[in-house]
């Protein structure tokens, strides 16, 4: 089969914004930063190019993917088989068994066109990713220079140079140089990022752009296998793996499609022993009826669609495995930096040693911190001027008692920063023990109360900085990590779903526990090596947990690797990237979290399908079978509860009923069931309440109001 | 109702303690008083048998044993009615049997089934219902919960047991105790009632009185009758000695004693949920199951006694119109006690009968057929539990799934090599019965029914269903001992046996080498109404549904003819 053109089928309206995002959950909204994306589309699917796309899949190798769709198509031939019989006969039955063979010729096309919309969206998200690579060139480095090629003749392991202005021809690694690259076509984020070889910042994409210098990058990926290339494979209906869960669900579904074959061939034969004549269209329609034909026509776009919602989340997997275990996952393993908090401290607390004005020691920290671009320097003016020091303006024009300071900067050596005046007083922050130094060696002596002043913020999970004047110690200010906002809240929904959360810090186990009971996580690792992180995966696993975790440097890829679910950042090590099995391309650490929901919405969707059309049949048999009997034996009539039309409506409608219901469920099956934040004892009864018992009641008003609308038909 | 309800009560009563005893005196992971009570016994049999009797199976050692000790017994069976008419304790002489039928009652016993293509008393000899029958039903009730013990080693323990061979447990030790410890005791002691009671027990042939008219002499069968009795009820088998069973005031002679036949007949299918439910330590999920069996009892029960309450419709305009359906149904019993103990009777797959089920009322005759397409309702010994279990496997697939988790059960992951089997032992019930069914009823030459119609169309249907749950009883009026149906219900009554019954070891096995989630927030909980609820919904889904279209046309279609 050709593959779809994206361009033509799909037309593509840009809002600027995640079409997605408006109706996810606001606690979602919450957590998880939103970008705008590079997939940020609207997508409406033409119609006659999706009706186009739905009869191409009536070929059989299409078909027999899916056995229920299969039993259906082969209903629809022997139907039509017998419309013609009616009508060369001329005997009545012709109206009747032409509609029936319409109506199931409808539930086929309606499956194929879910399964073609979900991969229409799905290869969309890849196609924008793909577009902006166009028809890149390379410059290929060889022995004897380089050449120019194109850069779908690009192997694993050649080297390209690339230089300032120019696209990055393939994902790869940078082995020399650093550079600012753009990375909005992939990412959609318009900020500039550093790459560098040797660090674990070191991996590119393909279509990224470098602002910067010059970089050689060494090609990791072979033509037709990089991530976009695997993720398209997940979204085309023709070539995707399923996924195991998915698999084993086909296993039940077409045991339950033979149950019902066995049920509906074998009444021919006992109907015929007590003297009933069995109209064959009537027992095919009953047959598609009981057939678990919703969840079997929906199947292969809830699996294409879970893909596409992990492609708008930027996150590529590797395996549709990937994405559906993200949904099982009993243990996070989460970075403190970027995911817990802010990746900046912030000064939360001026406290001055003993015998120092309170006032001073804000005016000296603040007006040394004016010069200071980083965060944290900007975060103590601010602090200063919030609690009622007159610092200067934002521009830091009017600054009051020094026009004529020279700027001390920062150095790793030195590890403190201030100001010199030219009346040759000196002003100094820094680390506590560095500035205590300095303070000394000016002769001047510590405060008592210095040293527990800084333990006490130690302990509280803060950073001291100390603050001197010449050799007087004013005092100290605590810098602290500032835990997101609404973090805490979504670990309590977490756990309230029973997935553990664990902290990986490098910070010492004071500052860690602190940073821990503050976020609201189950457990912290304090000081954490990769090592350490690969042995308490290993731990939680044989304790039987799946356990998911993110990382980025070469030496998280045994941890990544061993992981039920890894997720490497775009931004790290090709080691880190191919030892994952899932990339995020936008290198945020509270992916993880989305990627389970993403998991879950998955699996939910499957089993709330499938127990929404098992409950399905029990109205239909109340319709279908005094349908087909009662015209020989009229006491079956009493079984009709619906007090339906006439036999004919009552099995049109049903098969109608039965048609219609996938269409109707395709934005359902193609947007997920929403997810919510509560135990798993909750959920399930939630679910069976709103799929079971409303797949038990649901067909029988809408059958009986689709009966009333035939009758005046037939 | 009031009858019902007395013996609902007495039966949850009696098989508390019972299964109390139970789930101490079979565990074999925990010491008890009894294995100094039996231990001795038990060792010398266990010596003689060759079986070292610590040695634990893996679930497939487990699974052969299981085959090749039915194998044999099938054969051994088969000789013995075949040959009996050269055996000795054959007092009366009775000849040896067909190849088929012969055939058919092996099986048919070793299948825990004891559906009876012949009539005891005049067919079979002292030997053959003695050492082939009796044995039989002392073993097969004893592999079904042999079986059901090994799973819940397997699968149901928690914590988890600590077997680091994957061991299983020992067929041969399992099947012993359960010998020794809970059928030979308690068999002893209701023989011993019904001996009171005035069933005969002795091995000196048959009667002969000369009746009243002086003329006549008449022939009246004997035998060990009462001990072959107290098992028959105690384990679902329901085989009797007498062909109408216990209809037979020798088989039945009181009220008490149809009373103790009725506890019987449940007992110890109840008291094994409450014995899994001790060893496994899993009491709130085994309190959920049983929750739901006792619904389905008490639902099949209900249609069945008000239905047997209302007249027989053959007997419209007639004086006697306003009585209860009194047809087939001995009048010291009435319809209430009758329809309760057919109720009970298909629900364990036991098949005794003291009443004639193909008299019931159309309804009443639906209910029966529904109790053994369901075949859970506490079920036969063992295997109904067993049979639950694979529903609940479906239920769990269906239910992991509903709160976003890839499908596990108790913590492990239920993938496709499961599934696929799981499914297939759920395909091979339709396969079977409705399969078997179709054909016959497309041959009517082979079928020799009695009734054309509707009600014929359900005889068939009860022949092929009884032989697939196990069950044994029939709707009679098949002229049923010919080749084609001894050899079909023998395909019946084997696939209907072991692959609902070792299927689930088999998964059992499968799980226990993979990793256990531990049980959190996040998991499916079991024992939760809603997963107990979804779990009655998977079989009256998965199950009944299927049956519909046949029931239909069986007993619906002419319970709305004869009545509309």
């Amino acid at each position: 089969m050709k593959p779809i053109d994206d361009s033509t089928f799909v037309s593509r309206s840009r809002t600027g914004r995640d079409s997605g995002s408006d109706r996810e959950s606001p606690v979602k909204r919450d957590l998880t930063r939103r970008r705008p994306r590079a997939a940020a589309t609207t997508l409406q699917v033409q119609p006659l190019l999706l009706l186009v796309e739905s009869f191409k899949r009536l070929n059989p190798t299409s078909l027999a993917r899916n056995p229920v769709m299969a039993v259906v198509a082969i209903g629809t031939l022997i139907c039509a088989l017998y419309t013609t019989l009616a009508f060369a006969e001329a005997n009545g039955q012709g109206g009747f068994a032409l509609s029936v063979t319409l109506i199931l010729l409808a539930t086929v096309l309606f499956a194929n066109a879910a399964e073609a919309m979900a991969e229409a969206r799905g290869k969309a998200h890849a196609g924008s990713l793909r577009a902006t690579r166009g028809e890149l060139k390379a410059r290929r480095l060889t022995h004897s220079g380089e050449e120019t090629v194109a850069a779908d003749q690009l192997r694993r392991g050649d080297r390209v140079r690339v230089s300032a202005g120019e696209l990055i021809p393939a994902d790869g690694e940078i082995v020399q140089g650093a550079g600012s690259i753009n990375e909005s076509a992939v990412t959609g984020e318009s900020a500039p990022v550093l790459r560098e070889a040797g660090t674990d910042n070191s991996g590119v994409s393909a279509g990224t752009k470098l602002l910067s210098d010059e970089l050689i990058v060494e090609v990791s990926v072979d033509p037709g296998e990089s991530l976009l290339d695997r993720m398209i494979a997940l979204v085309e209906g023709a070539s995707r793996q399923k996924t195991p869960s998915e698999l084993a669900l086909s296993v039940l579904l077409s045991t339950l499609t033979l149950v019902f074959l066995i049920v509906v061939v074998t009444l021919v034969p006992m109907a015929r022993f007590v003297g009933i004549e069995t109209s064959t269209v009537m027992l095919v329609a009953l047959l598609v009826c009981l057939i678990p034909t919703t969840i079997g026509g929906l199947l292969p776009a809830i699996g294409i669609a879970g893909m596409e919602r992990a492609m708008r989340a930027n996150l590529i997997a590797k395996s549709g495995k990937a994405v559906e275990i993200a949904g099982s996952i009993d243990t996070l393993l989460l970075d403190k930096t970027g995911t817990i908090t802010l990746g900046d401290r912030r000064a939360t607390e001026f406290a001055p040693c003993h015998g120092i004005d309170m006032k001073r020691l804000r005016e000296v920290a603040g007006i040394c911190s004016l010069e200071d671009p980083t965060p944290e320097g900007r975060s103590i003016v601010v602090l200063a001027r919030e609690q009622g020091a007159s610092l200067a303006d934002e521009q830091g024009a009017s600054l009051t008692p020094v026009e004529d300071a020279e700027v001390v900067p920062f150095s790793a050596t030195s590890r403190v920063s201030g100001l010199d005046f030219a009346d040759g007083r000196r002003w100094r922050k820094g680390a506590p023990n560095a500035i205590a130094r300095q303070v000394q060696e000016a002769g001047g002596r510590l405060p008592d109360d210095y040293e527990a002043l800084v333990e006490r913020i130690s302990r509280h999970g803060a950073t001291p900085l100390a603050v001197a004047e010449d050799n007087v110690l004013l005092g100290v200010i605590a810098l602290s990590d500032v835990i997101k906002p609404g973090i805490a809240e979504r670990f309590m929904q977490l756990r309230e779903m029973g997935v553990k959360t664990v902290m990986i810090t490098g910070d010492n186990p004071i500052t860690a526990s602190a940073i821990a009971a503050e976020a609201g996580v189950d457990d912290y690792i304090a000081e954490a090596t990769p090592e350490r992180k690969l042995e308490l995966i290993r731990e939680e696993q044989a304790a039987g947990r799946l356990v998911a975790m993110m990382g980025d440097g070469t030496n998280d890829a045994p941890a990544l690797a061993q992981a039920d679910l890894g997720l490497a950042m775009n931004s790290g090590t090709q080691a880190a990237r191919e030892a994952a099995n899932m990339v995020d391309l936008d290198s945020d650490p509270g992916k993880l979290l989305e990627a389970v929901e993403i998991g879950k919405q998955l699996l939910i969707t499957r089993g709330a399908l499938t127990t929404f059309s098992l409950a399905n049949d029990v109205a239909k048999y109340f319709v279908i079978l005094p349908a087909i009997f009662a015209a020989s034996v009229p006491a079956l009539g009493g079984l009709d509860v619906l007090d339906l039309h006439s036999p004919a409506s009552a099995v049109l409608s049903a098969v109608i009923f039965n048609a219609l219901v996938i269409p109707a469920l395709i934005p359902f099956a193609l947007r997920g069931v929403r997810v919510r934040a509560t135990s798993a004892s909750a959920m399930l009864r939630r679910n069976l309440l709103i799929y079971g018992l409303g797949g038990l009641l649901l067909p029988f008003p809408a059958i009986k109001l689709i009966d009333l609308v035939v009758g005046l038909f037939v | 109702m009031n009858a019902m309800m007395l013996c609902y009560a007495l039966l949850i009563g009696l098989a508390l303690p019972l299964g109390l005893y139970m789930g101490r005196a079979l565990d074999t992971d925990r010491p008890s008083v009894m294995d100094r009570l039996f231990g001795p016994v038990e060792s010398v049999l266990m010596r003689l048998a060759g079986v070292d009797r610590r040695a634990s199976m893996s679930w497939s050692a487990y699974l052969l044993a299981v085959l090749k000790l039915h194998l044999l017994l099938v054969a051994l069976a088969w000789l013995v009615f075949m040959g009996q008419g050269f055996l000795p304790l054959n007092p009366d002489g009775i000849p040896g049997m067909n190849w088929d039928t012969a055939l058919h009652t092996a099986v048919s016993f070793a299948t825990n089934t004891n559906q009876q293509h012949y009539s005891g008393q005049a067919q079979l000899s002292y030997l053959s219902q003695t050492l082939a029958i009796v044995t039989l039903q002392f073993l097969t009730p004893a592999t079904g919960l042999a079986v059901l013990l090994a799973i819940t080693r397997t699968l149901l323990r928690r914590p988890a047991a600590t077997d680091a061979g994957g061991g299983v447990g020992n067929y041969y030790v399992d099947l012993t105790r359960i010998v020794m410890r809970v059928l030979l005791p308690l068999s002893l002691v209701v023989a011993l009632i019904l001996v009171w009671q005035g069933v005969p027990a002795t091995y000196q042939g048959a009667e002969r009185v000369m009746m009243l008219d002086g003329g006549a002499t008449q022939v009246i069968p004997r035998g060990p009758v009462a001990p072959m009795v107290a098992i028959k009820q105690l384990g679902t088998n329901g085989g009797g000695w007498y062909g109408p069973n216990s209809t037979v005031p020798l088989e039945n002679p009181t009220g008490l004693s149809n009373l103790i036949e009725t506890i019987a007949l449940m007992l110890i299918p109840v008291a094994s949920l409450i014995a899994v439910g001790v060893i496994s330590g899993r009491r709130r999920l085994m309190m959920g199951i049983g929750a739901v069996m006792i619904a389905f009892s008490l639902i099949t029960t209900s249609l069945i006694v008000v239905s047997e309450r209302l007249p027989n419709a053959a007997l419209a305009g007639l004086v006697v119109a306003d009585s209860p359906n009194l047809e087939g149904k001995e009048l010291r019993f009435g319809s209430d006690l009758s329809a309760l103990w057919g109720s009970w009777t298909t629900q364990t797959s036991n098949g005794s009968v003291n009443a004639m089920h193909d008299s019931f009322n159309p309804l009443g005759g639906l209910g029966l057929l529904m109790d053994m397409f369901v075949n859970v309702t506490f079920g036969g010994i063992g295997v109904g539990l067993i049979g639950y279990l694979l529903y609940l496997m479906l239920a769990a697939f269906i239910g992991s799934l509903m709160i976003g988790r890839a499908p596990e059960l108790f913590g492990k992951p239920l993938e496709t090599r499961e599934m696929r089997w799981i499914s297939l032992a759920i395909l091979a019930q339709p396969l079977i019965i409705l399969g078997l069914s179709a054909i016959t009823v497309t041959f009517p030459g082979l079928t020799g029914n009695s009734n054309p119609g509707f009600h014929g169309l359900s005889q068939v249907l009860y022949e092929f269903t009884s032989a697939f749950a196990n069950n044994g009883s029939g709707f009679e009026g098949l002229g049923d001992a010919t080749p084609w149906w001894n050899l079909t219900c023998v395909v019946a009554l084997a696939v209907g046996r072991f692959l609902p019954m070792l299927v689930p070891l088999a998964v059992a096995g499968w799980l226990a080498g993979k990793r256990t989630a531990p049980q959190g927030r996040g998991s499916l909980v079991m024992e939760s109404g809603a997963f107990v609820g979804l779990s009655a919904g998977v079989i009256v889904i998965v199950n009944l549904l299927g049956f519909l279209p046949a029931l239909v046309l069986g007993p619906i279609a002419e319970q709305l003819v004869l009545a509309p």
